[in-house]
């Protein structure tokens, strides 16, 4: 059976518009600390959560909105969480980075790597409430550095949990490159924990779906985990706000202010030989560099548009479903922000 | 007289240190850009990136810091040490008593801490208490620019283990990077004095277990740590017009308490109000009431802390951090 590219692409364009949507709250202001979103990964998360079932459970990361929204959580209810409303999805007292369904068996954690644990123990659970239920880690390539992730897949494969771990991976921990602070090939490892792992092309909707649907079926069948590896890519970096985005979307802004103290810092006497003082200013400047090479400016990288392109050839119904979307999504807006009446 | 940011005090007097002792060297998550400056006056040998691995890079530096080097690691938040506990609770703060006294590990712990900002309840806890609950680490709350390099400076010389907390709200970088991220549409209640004051010229040590009177009053003592101490000397410039002086103990380190002023000062007032940002259960505020009670001081008490997750709505947030009606509040119950 094929992937229904419709279904997946309206999943992918209603995310990409409610954290649109968001994006210009935080930058209004009226949401107040951090924001992770998740652009760029829909085709993943889309690919992955339109094979789950009742009674399935997603473990997520610090960027969960997407997952939840597409599992089926009303909009409105996140959009109200983010704004810190009472009737938000968590009262007000989670943010996007604590978002819990207790309806869809789902957690959320800032804490990278604790995917794994709970997506663990979900699958733990099923085994034996819920047989043929299965459960869903998403996490990023940096968090397959962390130990209760890596201590996870083992007991998963021990135990042989029913669970997918989703590594959705970007190349970048925060500021990071992952290249510089991994060691091995990502799969090997999941191999050598006894995992069976697939590597797909994370923007590409149909791949991600058509890997996950045998893990998932197997995963359901009591064969054990699996895991996938899928290469995306985040438009807006590790959070909106991205030091080294706005670096390069305006330097003149950014710049100056950066460029003197690291200058001062540079030329004072005291410290290192020049040469590992110009190591160290290699990395500064090849962390910028990269973010200015960095494949989020290639259109080609994004999923929604990738999703779309197959659809074109029906223009008439293309039309009518964007614009359903847009209105609904638009509707949602709307009611998010009517106040809370006190 | 030079003026200093927050956590540009901490990095020049770091810097300062690391001039002079080449066993100092930098890691944690990030660590390359975050302290960039220092990066490329030190080189990429002593300020490096880590891996999201706190179990292993943590615990790595407290080896480290017992084979001879004096690791500074960084943690993101003080929250993730909850991911990697283990190697302060049963390695770093142990290696002292198991060895006979005769091994230690000079390890420093950067970490920010707090809240006000809405970053939820996993990301602005302050969790001092639960540290220096441990016997063996020393841990430091400093709430100035020129106590936060100065104690930076002595956690540098000191023969143990040592945390060192940078509140957010003071922290020009960390507020500006998990909040504000470059926006003019956000605000928060960041005490000016914390943020940006005079330093000294070079950087001295500040003894550790020292801790200050910011302000003298002779009816009610105020103590607290980090951003706490600029509330509750706001409070304490509130209540002067009421004809109530109110004084303000900083007791800049959390562990080892210095008991000996918190006695002075309370056996003089004979009310004590303790702000405390971190929990309020089992934490440094029941310490308090304690240090006083052995001494056989009698006194009012009173304590304004969080007593719940920290929610991640502002409104919810701003309620149930110290803030300056609570603390205001307090006081005048004490008074009565």
């Amino acid at each position: 059976m094929p992937p229904d590219l419709w279904s997946l692409y309206t999943l992918m364009l209603k995310s990409r518009l409610l954290e649109e949507a968001i994006a210009k709250l935080w930058y209004d202001g009226l949401i107040s600390g951090e924001m992770h979103l998740g652009t760029g990964e829909e085709a993943i998360i889309a690919g992955v959560v339109a094979h789950l079932h009742e009674g399935d459970a997603m473990a997520l990361d610090h960027r969960g909105s997407a997952a939840l929204l597409m599992r089926g959580v009303a909009p409105v209810l996140i959009l109200r969480e983010l704004l810190g409303y009472p009737d938000g999805l968590c009262g007000g007292m989670g943010g996007h980075m604590h978002l819990f369904s207790k309806e869809y068996l789902t957690a959320s954690s800032g804490i990278v790597g604790a995917e794994g644990p709970t997506a663990a123990g979900f699958a733990l659970s099923a085994q034996y409430l819920r047989p043929g239920s299965i459960a869903v880690a998403f996490f990023g390539e940096g968090a397959m550095n962390q130990g209760m992730l890596m201590e996870s897949m083992n007991l998963a494969s021990a135990w042989n949990l029913p669970v997918l771990f989703v590594c959705k991976d970007d190349g970048w921990a925060i500021t990071t490159q992952s290249e510089r602070v991994t060691g091995g090939d990502l799969n090997e490892r999941a191999r050598g924990l006894g995992i069976p792992a697939a590597k797909v092309d994370g923007c590409d909707v149909s791949e991600v779906w058509e890997a996950s649907h045998p893990a998932i079926e197997r995963a359901r069948s009591g064969q054990g985990p699996t895991f996938l590896h899928a290469r995306c890519v985040h438009f807006e970096g590790h959070f909106l706000g991205f030091q080294l985005i706005r670096i390069v979307r305006d330097p003149l802004r950014e710049m100056p202010e950066i460029a003197v103290r690291l200058t001062h810092s540079f030329l004072r006497p005291g410290g290192a030989a020049l040469r590992e003082r110009l190591a160290g200013l290699e990395t500064v400047l090849a962390a910028v560099l990269s973010t200015v090479r960095d494949p989020r400016q290639d259109s080609a990288n994004d999923p929604v548009r990738r999703a779309r392109t197959p659809l074109q050839s029906n223009p008439v119904r293309l039309q009518e479903l964007e614009d359903q979307v847009e209105k609904e999504i638009s509707n949602v807006l709307a009611s998010a922000l009517v106040e809370v009446p006190s | 007289m030079r003026t200093m940011y927050f956590t540009q005090a901490v990095d020049d007097a770091l810097a300062q240190a690391m001039a002079d002792d080449p066993r100092i060297i930098l890691f944690g998550e990030d660590t390359p850009l975050l302290r960039r400056n220092l990066l490329v006056r030190f080189g990429p040998r002593r300020v490096r990136g880590t891996p999201i691995s706190e179990s292993a890079f943590l615990g790595a530096g407290v080896a480290a810091a017992m084979a001879g080097l004096r690791p500074v690691v960084e943690m993101y938040m003080v929250d993730f040490l909850g991911v990697c506990m283990d190697a302060l609770l049963n390695h770093a703060a142990k290696i002292e008593a198991f060895s006979g006294g005769k091994w230690t590990a000079p390890i420093v712990v950067r970490t920010p801490c707090g809240g006000g900002y809405g970053d939820g309840g996993q990301h602005e806890q302050s969790l001092w208490g639960w540290l220096a609950h441990i016997p063996g680490l020393t841990v430091l709350v400093p709430s100035t620019p020129a106590d936060a390099g100065g104690l930076m400076l002595a956690a540098l010389q000191h023969d143990g283990p040592v945390i060192f907390f940078e509140h957010k709200l003071l922290s020009e970088t960390w507020l500006e990077l998990l909040g504000s991220g470059g926006r003019r549409t956000v605000q928060y209640d960041v005490p000016a004095g914390g943020t940006k004051n005079v330093v000294p010229q070079k950087w001295e040590p500040i003894p550790i277990g020292k801790s200050v009177l910011r302000r003298a009053g002779g009816d009610l003592t105020i103590i607290s740590v980090g951003v706490g101490v600029h509330r509750a000397l706001e409070a304490a410039q509130a209540f002067e017009s009421e004809g109530i002086s109110a004084g303000v103990l900083d007791l800049r380190t959390i562990f080892p308490l210095d008991k000996t002023a918190v006695r002075e000062a309370v056996a003089q007032t004979g009310r004590l109000l303790v702000v405390d940002e971190d929990y309020e259960g089992f934490g440094l505020s029941g310490e308090l009431s304690a240090v006083v009670l052995e001494a056989g001081i009698s006194c009012k008490y009173a304590r304004v802390c969080t007593q719940t997750t920290v929610p991640y709505a502002r409104h919810l947030e701003d309620q149930i951090l110290p803030n300056r009606q609570r603390i205001y509040a307090s006081a005048k119950q004490l008074m009565q």
